[in-house]
């Protein structure tokens, strides 16, 4: 057994109103720069719908993850090191930028040039790319709230095979009774395809907390890990020539802050947290013969923190006595192994991914409540469980490879969770049978409610710091985020030469102050959005005040 | 032997081995972050996906023409019984077909780069700079494969141009043997040499970064913290307090 910690991430989709504000956060402090502007580490789609880009989860056209082979040996479907490297001078499956969508901005100095006319001046959109004007055709979330659903949902890779599967003719009205929204990072992946993609063996997997990453001094741009990764989660930035991924906001969870879009969530659907599994195991795991046990062989992995064998294993790995102590409170740990509510997304790409989903009852109960039925009795939940099929056939293609019987699972607990809490809610005698229908206890599913309700935010996020003794290394690492304009865009031999910028500004204790204290930290006019936690208004993030001004 | 031979032959060859060696030296440490392919696949795929391989195998088999005719003495192929001529032909087919490849595959990439506007916007002044060296060097090359052959009068460059190359390395130039060369493989050898001193200054460095460590390595790359470039010494300027 070779214990090692993963910082992993739950998004409960009951919760998600699909209002993008993570999405825009993330991009704020990751991905403004040019070259990576069509690029989101974090979106949000709509379910049923394409997705980003276009499509994505449609393996036999993107050849991304691993697959079984004949021997029973996982490889990746892209091909082996060889067809790599023989297929390095130009990618045969790399999805072109029309497939995300062709970047633009607005000619808005029209607006104020124009000369004076009868007509209205208009900023027409201007590609960014090659700076000619364009029609805008498609965007990161062109089909958001199943916009254009009757023309682009039905390209949806899973509604197109729960069709082939189905022998009735499924409508699309009908799929959009279940319209959910889906946010979507890099996956940290223990089994990461786009890390065994990279020719340069740029990419690795942190030892410490299993954050996947780019060094941008050893990508050299050969772009096989944007075709390994069967989300589409690493991306090319055009300008750099170097690819870029979600970091985890390692900055941030090093000082045990949550990421960007943990932290900037409205609906507080997000929980990070340590788990420890068994890095021996994994290849094993994920070479099971049917996609169908793909789950549980990941739940598998996952090893009990409260385990004295466990723990005694860890601390030979040299996992620190706090860390140890995090992964116990582990929110992650709770929902996807105790409580088994949270699933993996597309298990079947053996990738074994680190993002864990609570599947939406909210479609269920909206239909129960649309209907003209009690929304939040057990009895006809459960029986709605039983009579949806394709909403749920659509979560078991996206959460377990296809086997509907842990989502039913899943919805079950969550449906008498719901049952059962109105009764204590309003005072009623709790009924005990509802907890036992589901194999659960009164006490059990009052703790899931607890955690899945009413959890405040060192609940949510349980975030172990990096060590404080590595805290000054920590203040350099390169990584080469640098904005146009800056040191590295203007170098001798063109765009992207030089040296990069560090990423963090400010000391490791000058972050600890504020993350800590009720005041703004003192550090100047210069102000680290990515560090900002919304307390107060630092000086130089605002315009002053008009009294200000005044006085 | 006039002054031109000395300084062409004898002075030339060591000036471009210390630029290309130092050059590559100083631009590995200084710029990492600039040392990559800087694809334009996501732009344009169609004609890069015919071009550039047409263009790299091309190279590849014109480099390793390069290697043999330079490295190899023409002593030793007598010695196992190739002829002259058999030699020659041989050189000039596989060389030829090579030449021929790689030539269309650049003409193929160039086109795409000049008519599809967002690769054309990606294109710098260095770029443009190394295209005509690269492609000049190509045609120079190409021409001496191919009028040899057809001109009939076929100059052995075994007997000059590899003498001189292998003399370099042991800084005993051989500047005579060079300087007996026909004029078409004085100008290739030229434009060589320039190309290989720009070399280092170029996009052309991805080629001394080729990937062959990919087929020894496990798949799963893990590093620690500690491993990465936090331990690199910190940059002027960015050094701790508390540190020496």
């Amino acid at each position: 057994m070779r214990v090692m910690a993963q910082l992993g991430m739950v998004m409960n989709l009951d919760k998600c109103i699909g209002c993008h504000t993570c999405s825009v956060t993330c991009k704020q402090a990751w991905t403004n720069r040019s070259g990576i502007e069509y690029a989101w580490f974090n979106n949000v789609e709509t379910r049923p719908g394409q997705g980003y880009p276009r499509r994505f989860a449609d393996q036999e056209r993107w050849r991304g993850g691993w697959v079984r082979n004949r021997r029973g040996r996982l490889q990746l479907k892209a091909g082996g090191r060889f067809r790599k490297l023989l297929t390095i001078f130009a990618n045969p499956v790399l999805p072109n930028i029309r497939d995300y969508y062709e970047p633009w901005t607005y000619d808005y100095e029209t607006l104020t040039e124009a000369p004076l006319g009868d007509d209205f001046p208009v900023a027409q959109p201007r590609s960014l790319l090659s700076g000619e004007p364009m029609s805008v055709e498609w965007g990161a979330n062109w089909d958001d709230d199943l916009g254009g659903a009757p023309e682009h949902g039905p390209r949806d890779p899973i509604v197109e095979k729960i069709r082939a599967e189905s022998e009735e003719k499924v409508r699309f009205e009908y799929e959009r009774a279940f319209m959910f929204y889906l946010p979507r990072i890099c996956e940290h992946c223990l089994n990461p395809a786009c890390v065994a993609s990279c020719p340069s063996g740029a990419m690795y997997k942190r030892t410490e907390d299993g954050i996947v990453l780019v060094d941008q001094d050893r990508c050299r741009g050969w772009r096989m890990c944007v075709t390994g990764c069967p989300y589409k989660k690493v991306y090319f930035n055009h300008r750099t020539g170097k690819a870029e991924k979600c970091t985890f906001c390692y900055p941030r969870v090093e000082v045990g802050l949550p990421t960007v879009c943990s932290e900037t969530c409205v609906g507080r659907l997000r929980y990070l947290g340590l788990v420890l599994y068994d890095a021996d195991r994994v290849t094993a795991a994920a070479s099971a013969p049917d996609e169908r046990d793909l789950y549980e062989a990941q739940l598998d992995l996952l090893l009990d923190p409260a385990d004295p064998e466990v723990i005694a294993a860890a601390r030979r790995e040299g996992i620190a006595e706090d860390w140890l102590e995090h992964a116990r409170r582990s929110p992650v740990y709770q929902l996807a192994k105790v409580f088994r509510v949270a699933l993996p997304l597309h298990p079947e790409f053996r990738t074994m991914p680190m993002v864990w989903y609570v599947p939406p009852l909210s479609p269920v109960v909206d239909r129960l409540v649309e209907t003209g039925h009690d929304g939040e009795s057990a009895a006809s939940l459960f029986g709605a469980i039983e009579a949806l099929r394709i909403p749920v056939e659509y979560l078991a293609e996206l959460f377990t490879a296809g086997d509907p019987a842990p989502v039913t699972a899943v919805l079950r607990k969550l449906a008498a969770m719901r049952s059962f809490m109105r009764d204590v809610t309003l005072g009623r005698e709790p009924d005990e049978a509802i907890p036992a229908s589901v194999g659960m206890d009164t006490e059990r599913i009052v703790a899931m409610y607890r955690l899945l309700a009413l959890a405040k935010y060192d609940e949510r996020y349980v975030v172990p710091t990096a060590y404080e003794g590595e805290a000054q290394q920590l203040e350099e690492i390169g990584c080469s985020l640098d904005v146009d304009g800056g040191p590295g865009m203007g170098g001798p031999f063109g765009e992207a030469s030089g040296r990069p910028v560090p990423v963090s500004v400010e000391t490791f204790h000058a972050l600890r102050t504020r993350q800590t204290s009720d005041a703004v930290a003192d550090i100047g006019d210069r102000v680290n959005l990515l560090n900002w936690d919304g307390k107060g208004r630092p000086p130089g993030l605002f315009p002053p005040r008009r009294t200000e001004e005044r006085r | 032997m006039t002054v031109w031979d000395v300084l062409l032959w004898g002075v030339l060859p060591y000036v471009m081995i210390a630029v290309l060696v130092l050059g590559t030296v100083w631009r590995y440490r200084y710029d990492k972050f600039g040392w990559t392919t800087r694809s334009s696949q996501l732009y344009e795929s169609r004609l890069l996906r015919i071009g550039s391989p047409v263009f790299h195998f091309g190279l590849l088999v014109v480099v390793i023409g390069h290697v043999i005719g330079l490295v190899i003495p023409q002593s030793w192929t007598d010695a196992v019984g190739l002829s002259e001529t058999a030699y020659h032909v041989q050189a000039v087919v596989l060389g030829g077909i090579a030449g021929v490849c790689t030539l269309t595959g650049i003409t193929i990439l160039i086109y795409r780069r000049r008519t599809t506007g967002p690769v054309f916007s990606a294109t710098t002044r260095n770029d443009k700079a190394m295209y005509v060296v690269l492609v000049a060097a190509l045609v120079a090359g190409l021409a001496t494969t191919l009028l040899g052959a057809i001109g009939g009068v076929e100059h052995n460059y075994r007997e000059s141009v590899s003498p001189w190359f292998r003399s370099l390395f042991v800084l005993q130039p051989d500047i005579a043997s060079m300087a007996r060369a026909s004029v078409e493989f004085k100008i290739h050898t030229l434009i060589g040499m320039v190309l290989f001193t720009i070399w280092p200054f170029t996009r052309l460095v991805h080629a001394f970064t080729a990937p062959l460590h990919y087929l020894f390595r496990p798949y799963i790359v893990y590093r620690s913290r500690d491993a990465g470039p936090a331990s690199r010494p910190a940059r002027r300027g960015w050094e701790s307090i508390e540190r020496r």
